[in-house]
């Protein structure tokens, strides 16, 4: 869990201003993602957390430093990391069937067409679309083609999975059985994700570390939460874990106020001889004990 | 309720037409003799001074002559005698041709102009003069250029179709949604490979669209293109009539020349619902 599956070094992401001076949305990021872990970014709207997942996708390119992936650094997109988006972004003109051997046939392109078919026809059965595979997409409910993303991602077998707030469009219901099967499938495939949410229950429901991005422009990682759940939840049981609300606390806070005034936080720091070093952002770990707020102890 | 409408429809298009046909019947008809005059004189007269009758046929008599080039459509008796079909099939070959050379422009060269922004930029001056331009205004430069009035009408249709083709295909290109090209790039999906598995079939209902478009204006323009040119087609057949005199004959090339617009124009709209996909 330890190793750097993903090494993020150092990026920023520029964009030019009327004003001409380039405005940093992020800036001087670093965190590790090891093989295996469900990290997921949580901030509000601006902090630049789509171009983080863009640029880990390489879509997007930081305006400096650099993402090194299992010992590579990234130069483009690639079919070893899968995006499932937030809009699906499923082709309306193929059925879902077409949509998902579409992927399939992009990572294997000498595969025969039955073997294509096979795939992904397996893969749809795994998010329990398997009677739906002739429907066009317009003919499925937000989170039947969500489950559809979901398909085509994990049928091309990618070393990453990202996913840019990809329930954020569903009812709560749907939501929460999608969860439950991201998790199942996530945990059967010893899969390494990276997701962006704006849930804090599902972050803590789904994830190993919680990265706490500040507002932007000029976002920071401000901390690492280090979920102390233990690794087997069930989704009744988790709000009921003695440490559920210490973590629930810690994060609704930080968005709440700590993200906007984190400068003056910091300043604060500063003065008592704390220096941030933005290679090692602090990691910390709420337990019960601890639920007053400012009050967490550094895990590590 | 629904399946009355459209029979309710159908049933309201015959009372217009009834009354259409009516009135037509009643302005042309005769008011009977006028005066009392020498049958062998009143012959020479013709029946608008004798019978009071209007010079333009009614529905009767376009009826009769209808059904006489209906049933023998491609007769073919010398130059300025042929079957209405066979004008029309050289009208329809003429539109095909200009047209399928447009296509054969248009596709390509649309697709670059969507895919590029600065040949987009580029070219836009041109297309905005040339577009406005009446294909007709062509003509004389085609004929001069060309030589042969033939090639030189095909030459108008091709100029006119090219434009909204031309114009819908580059807009359906550079408006492919963001997301379909982003799930391209993440599967590493090749250039040619894209064009075809994704741009065309997301921009394929807005080319179709422009198509539909220009193959009603080649059709407008194919008949004032071969009263130009002359020969063969609807267009001269409506001209050679007026020059006989044949008012009958000029009005059944007009429904013909409906009739055929509103299939081809058929044709492109089952097209583009066969292409097009729901969100």
């Amino acid at each position: 869990m330890s190793e750097r599956f993903i090494s993020i070094e150092g990026i920023a992401r520029a964009y030019p201003s009327a004003s001409g001076v380039p405005v940093a949305v992020f800036e001087d990021l670093w965190f590790s993602i090891g093989r295996g872990e469900f990290v997921c970014a949580i901030g509000h709207s601006g902090c630049g957390k789509t171009t983080v997942l863009n640029i880990l996708a390489g879509l997007d390119e930081p305006s400096t430093g650099v993402v090194v992936v299992d010992g590579k650094g990234i130069e483009g997109p690639s079919l070893d990391r899968a995006v499932i988006f937030q809009s699906h972004a499923l082709l309306p003109w193929k059925t879902v069937l077409g949509n998902v051997a579409y992927a399939v046939k992009s990572r294997w392109p000498n595969w025969s067409a039955d073997k294509i078919k096979a795939h992904a026809e397996k893969a749809l059965g795994v998010v329990g679309l398997s009677g739906a595979e002739f429907k066009k997409p317009a003919e499925l409910s937000g989170g039947m083609k969500q489950r559809v993303g979901i398909a085509r991602a994990l049928a091309i077998e990618p070393k990453i999975l990202l996913m840019d707030e990809p329930f954020s469009a569903l009812d709560a219901l749907t939501r929460g059985t999608l969860q439950d099967e991201v998790r199942r499938i996530c945990r059967d495939t010893s899969q390494t994700v990276f997701m962006i949410t704006h849930d804090v229950d599902e972050a803590i429901y789904l994830a190993d570390k919680i990265v706490l991005m500040t507002n932007g422009p000029g976002a920071q990682i401000a901390e690492i939460v280090d979920n102390p759940l233990p690794i087997e939840r069930a989704r009744a049981e988790v709000h009921k874990h003695p440490d559920y609300y210490a973590v629930r606390n810690h994060i609704v806070d930080f968005l709440v106020s700590r993200s906007r005034n984190f400068a003056e936080e910091e300043a604060a720091r500063l003065a008592r001889g704390v220096q941030r070093n933005n290679r090692h952002p602090p990691v910390v770990r709420p337990l019960a004990d601890t639920i007053m707020p400012g009050a967490t102890r550094a895990a590590s | 309720m629904t399946k009355t409408l459209p029979f309710r429809a159908g049933l309201l298009s015959m009372v217009i037409l009834g009354i259409f046909l009516g009135a037509w019947h009643i302005a042309t008809a005769g008011s009977g003799p006028v005066a009392n005059i020498d049958p062998e004189y009143a012959k020479l007269l013709g029946q608008t001074a004798t019978q009071g009758k209007s010079a333009m046929p009614g529905p009767l008599d376009v009826g009769r002559a209808l059904w006489t080039h209906l049933r023998d459509p491609f007769y073919d008796r010398g130059t300025n005698d042929k079957g209405i079909g066979i004008q029309i099939a050289w009208s329809v070959a003429r539109v095909a041709a200009g047209y399928g050379l447009a296509i054969l422009v248009a596709l390509p060269l649309g697709f670059v102009i969507g895919m590029s922004a600065l040949i987009s930029r580029a070219l836009d001056p041109f297309i905005q003069i040339m577009k406005p331009i009446s294909p007709l205004a062509w003509m004389p430069l085609a004929l001069y250029t060309i030589k042969d009035s033939g090639l030189s009408a095909i030459f108008v249709i091709f100029i006119c179709s090219l434009w909204p083709m031309l114009i819908n295909t580059a807009f359906g290109v550079a408006s492919v949604r963001r997301e379909w090209l982003n799930v391209a790039r993440t599967l590493e999906v090749g250039p040619l490979r894209k064009a075809f598995t994704v741009i065309l079939p997301a921009a394929a209902p807005t080319i179709l669209t422009g198509m539909r478009i220009s193959i009603g204006i080649a059709w407008l323009v194919i008949v004032a293109a071969e009263m130009l040119v002359g020969g063969t087609g609807i267009g001269y057949f409506v001209w050679n009539e007026w020059n006989n005199l044949s008012i009958t004959n000029v009005i059944i090339a007009i429904l013909a020349i409906g009739v055929v617009g509103m299939a081809l124009d058929l044709v492109l709209s089952r097209l583009t619902r066969l292409v097009s996909y729901p969100e």
